[in-house]
């Protein structure tokens, strides 16, 4: 648990960076420091580890003063990530991921088993990465180890300052979907600093919204998005919030579970008359174990034909835990009306329908409850 | 390559000049140096420089990262600049000038070797002292920050971190200075000190273009030899990350 207690920070030249910050991060949450460049949100978490001094106000890690633990045992009890990833070009990838563990004395079989284990978790293979040098690694990759580093000695709370600000969309999108799972595994205590606001809404389980050094709104993604506190909130949330909320959402929690589907052995005419009365214009096929086969189209029902011929069976489909806005970005790209959904062993779950979405998000607006 | 293949090219011309001048024996009514000289005088070259590129290194190396760190960057334009007026000072003006120096302390000047070292020391000083600078202010400063966010201690980011990465650039401002200081050792015997400027210069006042080059040749040989030896510790020093490209 991460306290802060009226946390100011006054540069020598009178700069004011941070004014009277309070609030507390909870044991196991992902916590992001959100706002605009100049806001303090970096100031303010480096302050957490002491790389920048406070100028007054109290940090507590766990209940202590942070001014009262050595700087050093402070930082390697505190896992570190930042944006240009600062990888140490001289050292192999296994050697950068081992150094907190070093500094902390672990035996050498010790840190090369837990260097294996972390690349294996941001999943690089091992025997192929741990003895490579930065210089050979992908923009990507780099990030993965900068992240893998950052949780060498097994830390219970990560600082990470934009940590996946470097690199192309495509590969940021992964690394957060990545990310998001593997902290549903360990449960750190992260501080996460980012400007980008569909970053915040897609990793935070709270966002501290920063502005001019203060504390704006500190809430929940959904209350930041459906409830801004003030102008500058809503401003910042911008005017579509509501596609915001794709973010918030998982497919999971909005797909029609338990759809009617159809066996790969039943004939045209019996599936075509399943469709009607069931009102919908596809049928996903699935076999015994309710593995997703297929889907069928209502335009291609020919009478003769079997269900096995005109059946797509390399169809689109989605996984459960993926985030909304993904899953409707596939809708809108591939043009399937309903998406159909599998889980993590390729079973079939149930359809995206574009009807769903929008009712999601309607309630979404309309109800989502002040905590 | 090419380069290094020129080098040996010369390094093996510049040998067999030596050999064959030296074969000769006579020189009109003087006698060539023997083998036994030149290789006295090589010994004695090469105790010059390496004492002369010793000081420089332990003066230079740590002065350089020293101006780095910021309690200290004021230092930068006093420390640089006396350098740089150190070496624009002509060689041959600095040892000149070394001799006519009175006794400091337990230095003293006047003709000896000890003279010929400190005005060699003062000229092979600059390239590793800029070197050392350079290098350690352009580590990247999101490595430093990493580390330090880490957990690692200044003593342990310099040692660990900057040092090696700052590595090869070092080693490369101390091969530049030993060439440098290699050649400029021949003017050494002016103020007292040995070398093989003692048969180039034995060439100059008796007007023999042979005897020159007696001595000249070997010199230049030591250069390119030393040289050599230099880089191939710089490559199996450095880092192989330092090295491989992406």
């Amino acid at each position: 648990m991460i306290r802060l207690e009226n946390i100011t920070k006054v540069y020598p030249d009178g700069t004011e960076a941070v004014r009277g910050m309070s609030f507390k991060v909870n044991e196991g949450e992902l916590c992001v420091f959100l706002g605009p460049s100049g806001c303090g949100k970096t100031t303010t978490m480096k302050m957490i580890n002491r790389l920048i001094p406070i100028t007054s106000g109290k940090i507590y890690i766990d209940g202590v003063d942070n001014t009262k633990i050595d700087e050093t045992e402070l930082r390697r009890n505190i896992g570190y990530a930042i944006q240009e990833i600062g990888l140490f070009t001289h050292m192999t990838v296994g050697e950068n991921i081992e150094i907190v563990p070093a500094l902390k004395g672990w035996s050498k079989a010790e840190r090369r088993e837990r260097a294996e284990n972390l690349l294996e978790l941001m999943r690089l293979n091992p025997g192929e990465f741990i003895d490579k040098y930065p210089s050979e690694l992908s923009g990507g990759q780099r990030q993965r180890v900068g992240v893998a580093r950052a949780l060498g000695a097994d830390p219970s709370m990560l600082l990470m300052d934009e940590p996946f600000g470097a690199i192309d969309p495509i590969t940021r999108v992964e690394l957060q979907s990545e990310f998001l799972k593997i902290q549903q595994k360990i449960k750190k205590t992260i501080i996460f600093v980012t400007h980008d606001i569909y970053e915040a809404i897609k990793m935070g389980d709270r966002i501290a919204l920063m502005k001019e050094g203060k504390l704006v709104q500190y809430d929940t993604p959904a209350n930041i998005l459906y409830h801004p506190k003030d102008e500058f909130v809503e401003g910042f949330v911008g005017a579509d919030r509501a596609l915001k909320g794709l973010q918030l959402l998982r497919v999971k929690e909005v797909m029609t579970s338990s759809p009617p589907v159809a066996q790969a052995e039943e004939t045209v005419e019996v599936i075509r008359e399943r469709m009607e009365r069931e009102g919908v214009d596809s049928l996903a096929i699935v076999g015994n174990d309710r593995k997703f086969i297929g889907l069928v189209d209502v335009s291609d029902l020919r009478d003769g034909k079997a269900v096995k011929d005109i059946m797509s069976p390399s169809a689109t489909t989605f996984t459960v835990n993926a985030v909304l806005s993904e899953a409707l970005s596939v809708m809108l790209s591939s043009g399937l009306k309903a998406l159909p959904i599998v889980g993590e062993d390729s079973k079939f779950e149930g359809v995206l329908t574009f009807d769903a979405i929008q009712k999601a998000l309607h309630e979404a607006v309309e109800t989502k409850e002040l905590k | 390559m090419k380069r290094q293949v020129v080098l040996i090219v010369l390094l093996g011309s510049f040998v067999g000049l030596t050999i064959w001048i030296t074969s000769i024996g006579q020189l009109g009514i003087y006698r060539t140096f023997t083998y036994g000289d030149i290789l006295t005088y090589t010994k004695d070259h090469l105790w010059m420089v390496f004492w002369a590129v010793l000081i420089a290194i332990a003066i230079g190396v740590p002065l350089g990262t020293l101006i780095t760190r910021p309690r200290f960057t004021k230092l930068i334009p006093p420390v640089l600049g006396v350098v740089n007026i150190g070496q624009s000072i002509p060689s041959l003006a600095i040892i000149a000038i070394m001799a006519t120096l009175p006794c400091f302390w337990f230095l003293c000047f006047g003709f000896n070797p000890q003279t010929a070292i400190v005005a060699l020391f003062i000229y092979g000083l600059l390239p590793i002292l800029r070197n050392s600078y350079a290098a350690m202010r352009n580590i990247d400063l999101a490595v430093i920050e990493a580390a330090r966010g880490m957990g690692m201690t200044r003593r342990q980011i310099l040692r660990k971190i900057e040092f090696p990465l700052a590595r090869p650039v070092i080693i490369a401002g101390i091969r530049i200075s030993t060439v440098i200081t290699v050649g400029t050792a021949e003017l050494a015997v002016l103020v007292g000190g040995k070398g093989l400027g003692t048969i180039t210069l034995t060439g100059v006042f008796t007007r023999q273009p042979l005897l020159i080059l007696q001595g000249a040749a070997p010199t230049a040989a030591l250069a390119i030899s030393l040289g050599f030896m230099i880089v191939s510790i710089e490559r199996w020093m450095t880092p192989r990350g330092l090295k491989v490209k992406a």
